[in-house]
């Protein structure tokens, strides 16, 4: 099939994610390759936002700003996001509202279908996906039958109500198109697994042995709590703390007593956890924590995304002492970066931080597999039984001392955020113990440095140009890069998963590098030239608070 | 057997010499004693200030992390270790003053943790500011025409928040702080012992002048009325009752829900997830209708 790009609008709290999720399905269903993406207003009614749907026959994991089918579901929405729509594309309006604009359009009275054919304006979310579905050529058959999975729980009466009147809206969508309607979308073998990066964390992050979490709801990252708390098998503790200081405190008392424990946050709550980043640095406890990023300053723009906190997750704690950022770009790369971030937390005693953002956290992204790294998770505790004395700060080669949790064995733990002894008393010896104790921590992040992964390159070791990238921006530089190499470009792109520490990198000199990013002042240009001394050419910036998209991309190099 | 040497340490001791710090030490020490706890069986937390170096002298597990920030890590351990007798030992400044949310919200919780407030009413290893519990009035370093608002009543505040073990005692008086530490640790559920200690250096009256101004709880007080108990809580700080001022029976504690379907083993103890029951998690994300 030719790729298409669908956008369904409306305001907060009329079901656009319904329709968008249910036509998204549909498509999979039917073995296309769909992915989905979301932007909305800080707030539960009214306003602006769109459920955005790519659909190809292999997947296209990035978002896209046009659109060739609109489907908007008040006259507000259809105004804001018709300049979306490409020339000759289709608007399904519920029929208030349109004009004579050259454009073709649908109109499907979507409330008063959804009463006469399913008995409640409730229905009217059905009715919206039976027209879209319509539009594209997707069969009702396919549609009916999502919507029959998805409301199976609540009874028959729901799913016959939700069949009819996405037949309905189907059948006056398709009247209307007369001989415009496309012809139906052949079945296709291919399954996919539709998922969000942050609905993995949790999977994940219990696959690593992760038992504990506390947090403070604070969009984009509350979903990831929330799945622990609907998800009792798990066996893993949640507490909404009382603010995020409580959480990641309660997460480092849980840690120090042996359980693995995990926090979640966005960059205001991660301002609040701060003091504690630098005390699990300092007591050696190993701790993860989600920061789900989202434009600042301060309040920023809540429900939108951005990849600003790099630098600040990086400096983030006074003091100085090691720890670990991993930015996944897709929810494969989020299961492997979450496994690894509990194994570097606990082998090197540090906090590790997993960048993500409002893009990878409310993304729905088309899979060809979804899978869990091999093997048990360890958990790098030392053995009680081995030990004559025990000293929590014991100075060794690798600054790793063993390490046996609170109440592990008869062994006594002591953890100090002062300076402290290798025993763990308070200690003001700046002879010894303070330089010993600085070079100790320091040696841990040497050694973590050389277990960091290298960056995926993508053509770049041959390309006059490379696209530099880290963390979600991965599926818009793959596409801006077939995009540019069909126009002749010789380019390629480097992605970073382990953007700290950096592992040891090779840049050509005879290339031109680039990096792409969500912030205005090129964050990760300037880590990379302060760790390598490569200053890049530019970066391809975006900070309006909407995703990377591969039109910016290619826009910069025209 | 535990003996009391067993919970002495060689540790450098930064206190004042005379300090009524020490009291509190010799006084938790013999209460763990008294109830039979090994070292190894206890968990002391603590934040930042004179106080909150009480855990490096007393042999136990240790975990001296933030200022302000002792109560969330002990729920924590707590949580993660049920069978870990976790005890924050803190001064007035850092869990009524910067940890005052923490305690607020433990009370709600209801963890089962004891809390020993060291109540100096001024901070001292800042060299004598105010703290939440200064009287109104009462010049310091800072603060020097004198403290312009009311002291925090967080004694009446966690017993009207349901704390089912509220006690106060003097440092200068080691048998019955003792007693009282006992109680408060037997204590299943979240117990506060305030402990009046107060600074020989900073401080504005000598020991004797807070003796003079205890009041020794009746033995006619019915422990489990809570107006009452709030009323004596209240007549701090011109008088400083002494005694328990409010236990009752246990309550639900916190996490027991979560416990009642996992056990009491420690989080760390538990076996791993089966990789099926995650496998299956995933699989389910398969769209195939």
């Amino acid at each position: 099939m030719k790729p298409l790009s669908l956008f369904v609008a409306g305001a907060a709290g009329e079901g656009i994610q319904t329709v968008g999720d249910a036509v998204a399905r549909a498509f999979l269903t039917h073995g296309y390759a769909a992915f989905s993406t979301s932007e909305f207003e800080s707030r539960i009614r009214g306003g602006r936002s769109s459920y955005r749907i790519r659909v190809a026959d292999q997947p296209h994991n990035a978002p896209c700003a046009t659109a060739d089918v609109l489907l908007a579901v008040n006259p507000t929405a259809e105004a804001h996001y018709r300049s979306a729509l490409n020339d000759g594309g289709l608007l399904i309006t519920a029929g208030q509202g349109e004009d004579a604009d050259a454009r073709s359009a649908v109109c499907v009275p979507f409330q008063e279908l959804a009463v006469e054919h399913g008995g409640a304006r409730i229905y009217a979310n059905a009715v919206a996906a039976g027209a879209l579905c319509a539009a594209v050529g997707l069969p009702l058959p396919v549609l009916q039958r999502v919507l029959a999975d998805a409301f199976a729980a609540r009874g028959e009466e729901i799913v016959h109500a939700n069949a009819a009147s996405a037949k309905a809206g189907y059948d006056v969508a398709l009247s209307q198109l007369g001989a415009q309607a496309p012809t139906g979308l052949p079945e296709r073998p291919n399954r996919y697994t539709f998922a969000s990066a942050h609905d993995v964390i949790p999977i994940a992050a219990s696959a690593a042995g992760c038992r504990f979490i506390a947090a403070y709801p604070m969009s984009p990252s509350t979903g990831i709590i929330t799945s622990f708390a609907k998800d009792p098998e798990l066996g893993v503790f949640f507490e909404q703390a009382e603010d995020e200081i409580a959480a990641i405190n309660m997460a480092l008392g849980a840690s120090a007593a042996g359980a693995r424990a995990m926090t979640a946050t966005s960059g205001g709550g991660f301002a609040l956890m701060v003091e504690s980043v630098s005390l699990a640095g300092m007591m050696e406890i190993p701790i993860v924590i989600v920061l789900a990023q989202r434009p600042g300053p301060a309040t920023g723009l809540p429900t939108r995304t951005a990849q600003e906190d790099l630098l600040f997750a990086l400096h983030a704690g006074h003091g100085e002492f090691p720890r670990a950022l991993l930015a996944p770009s897709d929810p494969q790369k989020t299961v492997e970066a979450t496994v690894r971030a509990f194994d570097l937390a606990d082998r090197y005693q540090i906090p590790v931080i997993l960048l993500t953002d409002q893009f990878l956290a409310d993304s729905y992204f088309a899979l060809e597999q979804l899978a869990l790294p091999p093997g048990p998770a360890k958990r790098h505790r030392a053995a009680p039984p081995s030990m004559e004395q025990y000293s929590r700060y014991l100075l060794t080669d690798s600054g790793v001392s063993p390490r046996l949790d609170l109440g592990q064995s008869t062994h006594l733990v002591v953890l100090d955020s002062d300076e402290h002894t290798e025993a763990g008393h308070i200690t003001e010896d700046l002879e010894r113990i303070r330089p010993a104790m600085v070079r100790k921590r320091l040696e841990k992040g040497r050694r973590l440095r050389e277990a960091m992964e290298q960056p995926e390159p993508d053509g770049a070791e041959q390309a006059e140009i490379v696209l530099i990238g880290w963390g979600s921006t991965r599926g818009a530089i793959d596409e801006a890069v077939a995009a540019l190499r069909d126009r002749g470009a010789s380019i390629g792109s480097l992605h970073f998963t382990d953007v700290w520490p950096l592992p040891p990198l090779e840049l050509r000199r005879d290339a031109q590098y680039w990096t792409v990013e969500g912030n205005a002042t090129g964050q990760f240009a300037r880590l990379l030239r302060s760790e390598t001394g490569y200053s890049v050419e530019g970066t391809i910036a975006r900070y309006d608070g909407l995703p990377m998209d591969a039109e910016t991309i290619v826009r910069a190099f025209s | 057997m535990t003996r009391i040497e067993d919970y002495r340490h060689d540790v450098e001791n930064q206190w004042c010499p005379g300090c009524p710090n020490f009291g509190v030490l010799t006084a938790l020490q013999r209460a763990l004693v008294a109830l039979r706890l090994a070292p190894h069986e206890i968990c002391l937390v603590s934040g930042i200030g004179q106080a909150a170096k009480l855990p490096h002298y007393l042999r136990a597990n240790v975990f001296n992390g933030l200022h302000g920030r002792a109560i969330p890590a002990a729920i924590g351990i707590q949580i993660a270790h049920p069978s870990l007798k976790t005890i924050v030992t803190s001064g007035d400044g850092d869990l009524y003053g910067e940890g005052g949310n923490h305690f607020l919200h433990a009370l709600r919780r209801n963890p089962d943790i004891t809390l020993v407030v060291h109540n100096n009413q001024l901070y001292a290893l800042t060299k004598g500011q105010a703290s939440p519990t200064t009287p109104r009035g009462e010049p310091t370093r800072l603060q020097i025409r004198g403290v312009e608002v009311d002291p925090a009543q967080m004694l009446a505040t966690a017993i009207v928040h349901g704390c089912g073990f509220v006690a106060r005692g003097f440092a200068g008086e080691i048998d019955e702080l003792e007693s009282l530490l006992q109680r408060a640790i037997a204590y299943r559920g979240l117990s506060l012992v305030e402990v009046i200690q107060p600074c020989i250096t900073w401080g504005h009256h000598p020991i004797d002048w807070y003796r003079q101004r205890l009041e020794p709880i009746k033995n006619d007080h019915d422990p489990t009325d809570r107006a009452r108990a709030v009323d004596l809580a209240l007549r701090a700080p011109d008088k400083l009752v002494v005694g328990v001022l409010y236990e009752i029976p246990s309550r639900t504690t916190f996490g027991s829900s979560f416990r009642n379907r996992i056990g009491e083993m420690p989080l760390a103890e538990l076996p791993d997830i089966e990789r099926a029951i995650l496998e299956e998690r995933l699989a389910r994300m398969a769209v195939n209708l």
